[in-house]
């Protein structure tokens, strides 16, 4: 049996021709229209990809043609970007996938999940035989120990969940912290909901038009505070996150500092998401405020990136251990199924001869 | 962070049985000389962190406890510190109160100070945007604060438990011993009004900290080598 992977994805394709492929491909006809014993569909925004087992070969353009929404492939037959991948490099290159190596975001682990529902709905129909069986339960043990054994995972990579990880550095548990956005832009409304999903419970949200103020307030279960009176909210709050359209900054350390006076004991973070920046570069000085603008948030941001990128030849190391491993595993079960189909008898002999 | 724990947990298991042994053979308490002082210190402070340590799930301060635990214990096992030494006191309850829980109270100072080390590192990595590995690990500030806090009222009801102790033992003590002794109390009594009356922020409580444990054993050791006359 010959594991195959054929397939596009962002490292072929533009966006425009993954959706020509990522159409609405069942497995089913997949199976029945390309000749193969197994299939598996992967389709993600940024890849499409068809595991297959097939006893003889099963040609890429077959695949294609499965996937296809357009009818004449033939017409884009030459510039097709499909890759294609045998045995042990369609393990290795499996393995990689499900450890985010192949990922535009390394180390990112939503692929995982893709990948594991993907091996659910295969199972589910029936398309995914033994092969496909074991070399998925092995891929999903391979990201396990990647993402326990190297730091491939770790890190923020996102503005959002950048100021998120930090607003945990400061106060670790965010269920007690007040939170002011100021201006309802979305940026603002996603790392709202970011911290809101790590527990903030108290979130208040002022903004110029005050009905947008309402509206975003009412979407994230927060309350709305006038324009007017929001400096007086910084006696209270602990994060503070600013993303409006001011051309001149709205804070300034001389405006701040009175205000801080009473809460010396309590960090205050601002997060300032404006471009223009809404909040002076000098409130960082005073004591217990932590400043970060949309330029420093980005360069964390692409030095965990970094980070995780130095991570890759550990993560491959690992792969290349398994891959072997599995390899030596397939042929063995190969070579176990060939004796008991050919020479039922050949194992209870040499046995025998050698008790003698 | 578990592999910490284990670690300092096994240390201040061995500290123990040590300090009971030479406790056992001295008839008092194991704290006759500097190099008993210093093991009863380090035990002190693995003690402490094992209490303060899972209580704030800081369990990296293991990997700052446990090299000053170190560092302590081969310094009184390297230095030739170890001179049997004849206390001129004879041991009675009230000395061994006293000598005992200023030591114990000198490990939560230790502690303190330590969890000290680690808020302004990670004050520093957070207020220059220079975040480095370690950043990933080091607890939240707000979490070590409120370690530095809860450490510091250990330490200061324990001291103050030892300094009042110390007019009972029913010797004579040299003034000069009580005024510095009294001169850490009043500093630690003022770390924690400033703490509360927020005279200081949060960053100079810990800085205070590192300051306040420098001078407490400075004089710690001022009592323990220069003036033999009293065993702490």
């Amino acid at each position: 049996m010959n594991l195959f992977c054929v397939g596009v994805s962002y490292h072929t394709a533009d966006v425009a021709t993954l959706e020509r492929f990522g159409g609405n491909a069942e497995i089913d006809s997949l199976l029945r229209k390309s000749g193969c014993a197994e299939a598996l569909l992967l389709a993600t925004c940024n890849r499409v990809e068809v595991y297959g087992a097939s006893e003889s070969r099963v040609s890429t353009l077959d695949i294609a043609r499965c996937l296809d929404r357009k009818i004449d492939i033939h017409a884009s037959r030459e510039s097709a970007p499909f890759y294609r991948y045998e045995d042990a490099q369609c393990v290795r290159h499996l393995f990689r996938v499900t450890c985010g190596i192949d990922s535009m975001v390394v180390g990112e682990t939503e692929i995982l999940g893709q990948a594991k529902k993907a091996y659910e709905a295969a199972s589910s129909s029936g398309a995914a035989g033994s092969h496909l069986h074991r070399l998925f339960q092995r891929a999903f043990r391979v990201a396990k120990q990647v993402r326990t054994h190297t730091d491939i995972t770790r890190g923020a990579v996102s503005v959002g969940s950048v100021a998120v990880d930090l607003a945990q550095k400061i106060f670790g548990d965010l269920r007690n912290c007040k939170v002011l956005v100021l201006g309802a832009g979305e940026t603002s409304e996603r790392t709202a909901r970011a911290l809101v999903s790590r527990g903030v419970a108290d979130l208040r949200v002022s903004n110029r038009s005050g009905e947008r103020a309402e509206s975003l307030a009412q979407l994230t279960a927060a309350r709305a505070v006038p324009f007017e009176t929001w400096p007086n909210e910084c006696r209270e709050i602990d994060i503070l996150i600013t993303s409006t359209s001011s051309e001149v900054p709205l804070l300034s350390r001389e405006k701040l500092a009175p205000t801080l006076r009473d809460r010396i004991d309590r960090p205050l973070f601002i997060v300032d998401i404006a471009v223009p920046r809404n909040v002076d570069i000098g409130v960082n000085d005073l004591a217990g405020v932590y400043l970060y603008d949309i330029d420093s948030l980005q360069s964390i941001a692409e030095q965990s990136l970094a980070m995780r990128r130095e991570q890759i030849a550990a993560a491959e190391e690992i792969i290349a251990q398994h891959v072997g491993e599995f390899e030596q595993s397939m042929a063995d079960g190969l070579n176990r199924a060939k004796g008991t189909a050919e020479h039922p008898a050949v194992g209870d002999g040499s046995l025998r001869a050698s008790e003698l | 962070m578990r592999f910490n724990f284990l670690a300092v947990g096994l240390g201040f298991i061995l500290q123990t049985a040590f300090l009971s042994i030479r406790g056992r053979e001295l008839s008092r308490c194991p704290i006759t000389n500097l190099f008993e002082v210093i093991i009863f210190v380090a035990w002190s402070v693995a003690l402490f962190y094992i209490v303060v340590g899972p209580a704030y799930r800081l369990s990296l301060m293991g990997a700052f406890t446990a090299p000053v635990v170190a560092l302590l214990q081969i310094f009184a096992l390297i230095a030739p510190i170890d001179h049997p030494h004849r206390p001129k006191l004879p041991a009675n309850s009230w000395l061994e109160f006293h000598a005992s829980m200023s030591l114990v109270a000198y490990g939560a100072f230790a502690l303190s100070g330590i969890a000290g080390v680690m808020y302004l590192v990670q004050e520093r990595q957070l207020k220059t945007h220079h975040l480095h590995s370690i950043f990933f690990h080091l607890p939240p500030l707000t979490d070590l604060f409120a370690a530095i806090t809860r450490l510091l009222w250990w330490g200061f009801v324990l001291y103050t438990l030892g300094l009042i102790s110390g007019f009972f033992v029913g010797e004579p003590l040299p003034w000069p011993q009580i005024i510095c002794a009294i001169g850490v109390w009043i500093l630690y009594a003022l770390i924690l009004q400033g703490r509360y009356l927020r005279w200081f922020a949060p960053k100079r409580v810990a800085a205070l900290c590192i300051v306040g444990f420098s001078a407490a054993l400075t004089l710690l050791w001022g009592i323990t080598f220069t003036a033999q006359t009293h065993t702490p």
